[in-house]
């Protein structure tokens, strides 16, 4: 299974297998992950899983969407690279991607 | 109350035709019995249209995902082109705040409050107000029965704004008078018996925070909520009624929710002491038992939209220009994605997903504050090892809008 590494905020690490379709918010949330919550459960309306991709990983992870693009406006502490974990859906090609969280969600 | 009542009411709430089934009136939350009436809509008619009640024609969606998807189409349906309460208001009647505009504007306004609220300040307010917290708890009355609302809840909050605002702390309870001005529909009889009162009122805390912007224009920039809306762009032209609008907005926002959701926890734990037993064993449960309060709770038990296009949703043809109350109330209370929903359970699976704050763009921009001040109660109460007893039936406040409770009569033992 592919796999995804969480950073915290304090730099704790996360490495988790994530079956292919399953959104990264998804992932942490089922497992624990800390710093996460996914408030509206993955349908796009809340931004409490914002995440930081690791540069690398950007092309692969695609573009935001309009909705998602609004949401990540009222964020805290974007960045060009921030994403909503629910919008962003495992797959083979993302084996290895590594997100960052912010201090908080909200 | 007592079962046999419980029936009837059960009982009237099914036998209502169902086109003259109407929610909005304001008694049945006063005495606690909307929830038949809503579970019979939920089951029924999710998406159900009065067509005469004292506010007029309106749709209510009733289940959690209709709900959602109502809030998250601010397209279609908007929050500006009339009130964002199931009652109507004249353009003049209504204070102009980002909670009632669509985007762009929203969006600018909304973005300036954000940060104060962001996780990293909140982290900065955290000593202070537990520090505020155990001073009150310390404070209060012991073998010797006390209203909490008045004592804790109301202010609790209070200091909280007080503090978010940097307003004068011994003047803090104008606050309280002004959020509760501004919520007041007038009345023949009462202290606010026509809409001229209220306006003066009101232009009476516009004149005081006048005063504080002012001062705090003119001095560097700090992390107080007048101060960040003085020197942000986005609101630092704001005309004066616009200026109301949004300390109303925070006034209201951040008192009548939180104070409820304070008074709804001591009530929903003595009435489930197996729940309070659990949190009192296990303090790292407060987060999730903070979360089904609020859950438990829904502080505002609607937000109503304005159709702009004609629409379908639940099958219904919902019109350009109608009226559509989202009554959270009730989708916190969805079985399909809320198990035992009608039960208080702090350690739910998914304590986090509920309704009451609302979702999309107008989510609640307070919810990390409200619930960093409900769990600081909690934990400051616990490690006092507090023995709470609620003494007496709560009082309700009579609204469609804000649910809450006027008293609740507690005794803590020595
Ligand atoms: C348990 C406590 C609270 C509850 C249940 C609550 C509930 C809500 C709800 C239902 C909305 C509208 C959501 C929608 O239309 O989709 C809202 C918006 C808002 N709340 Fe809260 N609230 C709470 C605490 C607070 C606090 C402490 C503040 C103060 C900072 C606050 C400030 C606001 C503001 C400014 C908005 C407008 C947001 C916008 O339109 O973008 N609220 N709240």
């Amino acid at each position: 299974m592919p796999t995804v590494k969480f950073l915290e905020f304090d730099g704790s690490e996360h490495k988790i297998e994530v079956s292919v379709g399953t959104s990264v918010m998804r992932a942490a949330v089922d497992n624990g992950v800390p710093g996460i919550d996914g408030d509206c459960d993955g349908q796009c309306a809340c931004a409490t899983c914002h995440v930081f991709v690791d540069s690398a990983w950007l092309p692969q992870t695609g573009e935001r969407t309009p909705t998602e693009e609004e949401l990540l406006g009222f964020a805290s502490a974007t960045e060009p690279n921030s994403r909503l974990a629910c919008q962003i859906k495992m797959t083979n090609a993302l084996d290895g991607l590594v997100v960052r969280m912010p201090a908080g969600q909200h | 109350m007592n079962n046999i009542s419980l029936e009837r009411v059960r009982d009237d709430a099914y036998a209502i035709p169902l086109d003259r089934l109407d929610v909005s009136e304001a008694s049945r939350f006063q005495n606690d019995t909307i929830w038949p009436y809503f579970e019979r809509l939920r089951k029924e008619d999710p998406v159900h249209y009065c067509n005469d009640s004292l506010f007029g024609p309106y749709w209510s969606v009733t289940k959690y995902r209709d709900i959602m998807a109502v809030d998250t189409n601010h397209k279609v349906f908007s929050s500006e082109v009339s009130n964002i309460t199931i009652i109507d208001r004249t353009e003049e009647e209504r204070n102009p705040m980002f909670i009632a505009m669509d985007p762009p504007k929203h969006d600018e306004q909304r973005k300036t409050v954000s940060p104060i609220v962001a996780p990293g300040n909140l982290a900065k307010l955290e000593g202070l107000i537990r520090s505020r917290v155990s001073a009150i708890l310390d404070g209060l009355p012991r073998n010797e029965t006390f209203n909490w609302v008045d004592k804790v809840s109301i202010e609790l909050t209070t200091q909280m704004l007080a503090t978010l605002f940097d307003f004068p702390f011994e003047d803090r309870r104008l606050l309280t008078y002004w959020s509760d001005v501004a919520t007041t529909i007038p009345q023949a009889g009462q202290e606010i018996d026509s809409w001229e009162k209220r306006a003066s009122i009101l232009s009476e805390c516009l004149a005081y925070f006048t005063r504080l912007w002012n001062e705090r224009i003119s001095a560097e920039p700090r992390s107080d909520l007048i101060s960040m809306m003085a020197h942000s762009p986005a609101t630092r032209n704001m005309a004066p009624r616009e200026f109301l609008g949004n300390l109303i907005l925070l006034i209201v926002g951040g008192n009548d929710t939180t104070r409820n959701s304070i008074s709804g926890g001591v009530w929903f734990m003595n009435q489930n002491p197996d729940q309070m037993r659990k949190v009192r064993g296990n303090p790292a449960l407060v987060p999730s038992a903070v979360s089904e309060i609020i859950r438990y709770q829904t502080p505002l038990s609607h937000m109503r939209r304005n159709a702009l296009v004609d629409t379908n949703l639940g099958n219904k043809e919902i019109k350009a220009g109608d009226k559509v109350i989202m009554w959270y109330i009730s989708g916190n209370r969805d079985d399909e994605v809320i198990e035992n929903a009608d039960s208080f359970i702090i350690d739910r699976k998914n304590p986090r997903q509920h309704i009451s704050f609302g979702f999309g763009i107008h989510r609640c921009v307070g919810n990390r504050l409200a619930e960093m001040q409900i769990r600081i109660l909690w934990e400051e109460m616990l490690s006092r090892r507090f023995d709470i007893n609620v003494v007496g039936e709560p009082e309700r406040v009579s609204s469609n809008f804000v649910h809450g409770y006027s008293a609740l009569p507690v005794r803590i033992a020595a």
